[in-house]
């Protein structure tokens, strides 16, 4: 009977199995208790391995100890001699290519061989952070600092205004990936920190581009109408919005700001989660306001953010979560060119709102704080576990309401910056599995379908790049795409890893992730997730279903092997028996403690007779 | 605004270099001299053989040296915050700022360090300046005074939150002061860690003095 288990990954079957002992196992299915199969535990009770391993690691730029919690790192592969010891930043897939931004420019590595991947063009034209971005055959880079050059030469610019200067969006023709053509630039008065393409469903001929730029104003005699000026004092204020440019995809030269959406406008006080002296105050100052609303006078200066960090689409859904300045902010982007505030969170733990990501059916977000702009080393023992964390919030009705936070909880040493930093979805079918960046904290990956309990099941860690003083490095951004996880390392290079089974990852979840596949993608364009019907996609969810005893176990064990047996089948007795199947499960799911969840199986196994 | 269209082909390595060249001459009078830098640090190793990194500039070093003063004065203040009976909320806005700067002046300390440049212990006191071979003392903008220094010490509870909120504004102000100066003077923020800590605290400080405008204003009311 034991043999029978049909658990855990699903090539461990073994393929001796004969119909015969199916048959035989299904038969006496209803009397003879199928043990439960050991390893699967609920998430909740996850352990990472005690002590933590990655503490103590050692140091070293290409040779630092490693340790890592069911991911395997497929490669490693330092940047080439240009682009070695400057910073690595975002990533962006297309086909089997990652284009990787560097401060000196771009990198495009093939990644059709994961344990080798090669490198297919080297571009060098240098400006920070070299966000980038992959649409088609149009690929954009953010340019924000003071050395970035038109002409894309490596001396910088000394003169504080010049011609020569660039701040914005780079356009390059990405046709022949191995030869990007570098077509034309937006200037905008704050440059380009990082930027977020969006397409829009209604408006096939353009693309868009929301531009979210920190750092200074540009002078007006460099780039003319950028103003400084609070937004009362003129009008055409560079602060206290973003830039919104579209571009056209017939025309891409003639890519240019269409608007400047003032989505900070009238932002005072949001609803802010805060310890209770905090809510007390606030609410004694807000009755105070509601008794003398003329008494409060005018605002010593407007308030609120000046401009975004990054913003987070999700056209799908037609929301947006902008992480600017103190505040959380969703957006309503049915109107691409002009997106509109809806809600705004705050928190009184957050330093500075840095990137969003949205539960796949939109009814959570997360953001994440950036406390120290990743140059500080915020994952000591003596840092606050929900300082320089994630904040998960519920999205009910368009409202965001606090429950957890997150944080990696290794705790790293003063010569690692660490931070909440860039991820993405892992696309797990029925729950909501997360890989992130965590600088020199390495990448962690966890499970927060549960909101309230975010927990950790898998990562991966260095140890720091050097062990007497903080250098620079660690997981500027991690993604999932097309069944790897890739990493830009800000100073050791491009890191891919493979997930490994485990009791709360089995290998039928991590199969039917690999079964979504992307053309492209952009994280902050975050695409609707879609499973296509597998088998592997009806196994992952009766895995999860005896994972947290959603389902009887002796009806999960006889639809394992029904399910088993249906698919040696072939045709339409194939057809036949997973329609038996299906009508069987979607009969049982009425009964089971997680009946949505026995259904989605009992579908998942429907339309795989489709 | 408007999309300017120069010919945005790169240059030949070759011109890169003339050019590179021809900054590093001009602007060599400026910085640390190269031989002075520490031999192999962890950065030096990991530099690329390919592309030297720009040079900094004075403005930087100035920039760098002042804010570990500034920073230091902002942590001094800080930690006054338990001793001196403020709210629970100010004080975790003060643990912040403590931890927040104190990284930041051992980020500035290893940037000069690495440079060759003389490195400020971290004293919350004025920067000591040469000018004409005379020394001066500075004290950088947004800095208290000592009446500034003394009035809060003595002042305990809401005065104690309402003084260092009014304070500490004028404190985080006087850094974004810094860093405009910064990028307004020639060559400077070329250095990546320079133009990345210099916008962080550009952003981070302006987010800050939003909250504490938003903490003032509802202690102003209280009163």
């Amino acid at each position: 009977m034991t043999s029978a288990r049909p658990l855990g990954p699903s090539r461990a079957i073994p393929t001796a199995l004969s119909v015969a002992a199916v048959l035989l196992v299904s038969a006496c299915a209803t009397t003879t208790l199928v043990p439960p199969a050991p390893g699967l535990v609920s998430i909740e009770s996850a352990a990472a391995p005690s002590p933590d391993p990655r503490v103590g690691l050692k140091a070293g730029l290409h040779d630092a100890g490693e340790a890592a919690w069911n991911l395997r790192l497929v490669s490693n592969t330092p940047s080439p001699k240009d682009f070695a010891g400057v910073t690595n930043s975002d990533l962006a897939f297309t086909g089997n290519y990652v284009i990787q931004g560097n401060y000196n420019g771009f990198m495009v590595w093939d990644m059709t061989n994961a344990a080798r991947p090669s490198l297919k063009k080297s571009f060098l034209c240098p400006a920070s952070q070299s966000d980038v971005s992959i649409y088609k055959n149009l690929l954009f880079v953010s340019a924000e600092g003071m050395s970035g050059r038109l002409d894309c030469g490596t001396q910088g610019v000394r003169d504080t205004v010049s011609h020569e200067r660039v701040r914005g969006i780079r356009i390059f023709d990405a046709t022949d990936i191995a030869n990007p053509k570098y077509i034309t630039n937006v200037q905008t008065c704050r440059g380009s920190h990082t930027h977020t393409v969006v397409s829009d469903p209604k408006d096939p001929e353009n693309v868009y581009i929301y531009v979210s730029g920190s750092a200074g104003v540009r002078s007006p005699s460099e780039l003319p109408g950028c103003s400084a000026l609070a937004p009362d004092q003129d009008a055409n204020s560079a602060l206290f919005r973003i830039e919104v440019i579209k571009v056209p995809l017939k025309d891409p030269a003639r890519a240019a700001i269409v608007s400047s959406p003032r989505i900070f406008n009238d932002l005072t006080a949001p609803p802010r989660h805060a310890e209770p002296m905090d809510s007390a105050q606030m609410a004694r100052a807000a009755a105070r306001a509601a008794a003398n609303p003329a008494g409060a006078g005018p605002p010593r200066r407007a308030g609120g953010p000046t401009q975004c960090h990054d913003i987070t689409v999700y056209p799908a859904i037609g929301l947006a979560g902008g992480a600017c300045g103190g505040y959380g902010l969703l957006l309503d982007i049915s109107n691409v060119a002009n997106p509109v505030r809806i809600g705004a969170v705050a928190d009184s733990n957050f330093s500075f709102w840095h990137s969003a990501t949205f539960s796949n059916d939109g009814s959570k977000i997360l953001f994440t704080d950036e406390w120290g702009g990743g140059s500080a080393p915020r994952c000591r023992s003596t840092d606050k576990m929900e300082w320089g964390a994630n904040a998960l919030f519920t999205l009910v009705d368009r409202k965001m309401t606090f429950k957890s936070y997150y944080k990696m909880p290794a705790p790293q040493t003063s010569f690692e910056n660490c931070v909440a930093h860039n991820g993405s979805l892992i696309p797990i079918p029925g729950r909501e599995v997360m890989v992130q960046g965590w600088y020199q904290g390495g990448i962690s990956i966890f499970d927060w379908t549960d909101i309230t309990k975010p927990t950790e099941i898998a990562y991966h860690d260095r140890g720091p790049v050097d062990g007497t003083k903080l250098v620079s490095g660690g997981s500027w951004s991690v993604y999932w795409y097309n069944g790897y996880i890739v990493s830009s390392e800000i100073a050791r290079g491009l890191d891919i890893f493979e997930l490994r089974p485990s009791a709360y990852l089995t290998q039928n979840e991590i199969d039917a992730a690999k079964s979504v596949r992307f053309e492209q993608l952009n994280a902050q364009e975050q695409p609707k997730l879609v499973w296509p019907a597998t088998f592997a996609l009806a196994r992952a969810y009766m895995d999860q279903l005896e994972r947290g005893k959603g389902q009887d176990g002796e009806k999960l064990a006889a639809a394992r092997l029904d399910l088993l047996a249906a698919e040696r089948l072939s045709g339409s007795a194939r057809s036949t028996a997973l329609t038996q199947l299906a009508n069987r499960l979607h009969a049982e799911a009425r009964t089971a403690k997680d009946a949505p969840k026995a259904h989605l199986m009992a579908s998942a196994v429907g339309d795989l007779a489709k | 605004m408007t999309p300017s269209r120069p010919t945005p082909a790169a240059p030949s390595g070759a011109v890169r270099r003339l050019a590179l060249g021809l900054v590093l001459s001009l602007g060599l009078g400026l910085t640390a001299n190269a031989c002075a830098r520490p031999a192999a640090t962890a950065e030096t190793r990991a530099r690329p053989i390919g592309i030297p990194s720009l040079p900094h500039t004075a403005a930087d070093v100035h920039f760098m040296s002042g804010m570990i003063h500034h920073h230091a004065q902002a942590v001094l203040i800080a930690r006054w915050a338990p001793t001196h009976g403020a709210s629970a909320e100010l004080q975790r806005l003060a643990e912040r700022i403590v931890v927040g700067q104190n990284d930041e002046i051992a980020l500035m300390q290893n940037w000069l360090r690495d440079r060759g440049e003389p490195v400020p212990d971290g004293t919350p006191g004025p920067m000591k300046m040469k000018m004409d071979g005379m020394e001066h003392e500075m004290l950088m903008p947004g800095m208290l005074t000592a009446d500034q220094l003394a009035q809060l010490d003595r002042a305990r509870g809401a005065e104690f939150d309402r003084l260092f909120l009014r304070f500490m504004i004028q404190h985080h102000e006087g850094a974004i002061t810094m860093v405009n100066e910064l990028f307004g003077s020639p060559g400077a923020g070329q250095d990546e860690v320079v133009f990345r800590f210099a916008s962080d605290v550009y952003a981070d400080q302006t987010t800050e003095i939003d909250r504490m405008e938003k903490m003032l204003a509802a202690r102003s009311q209280d009163a």
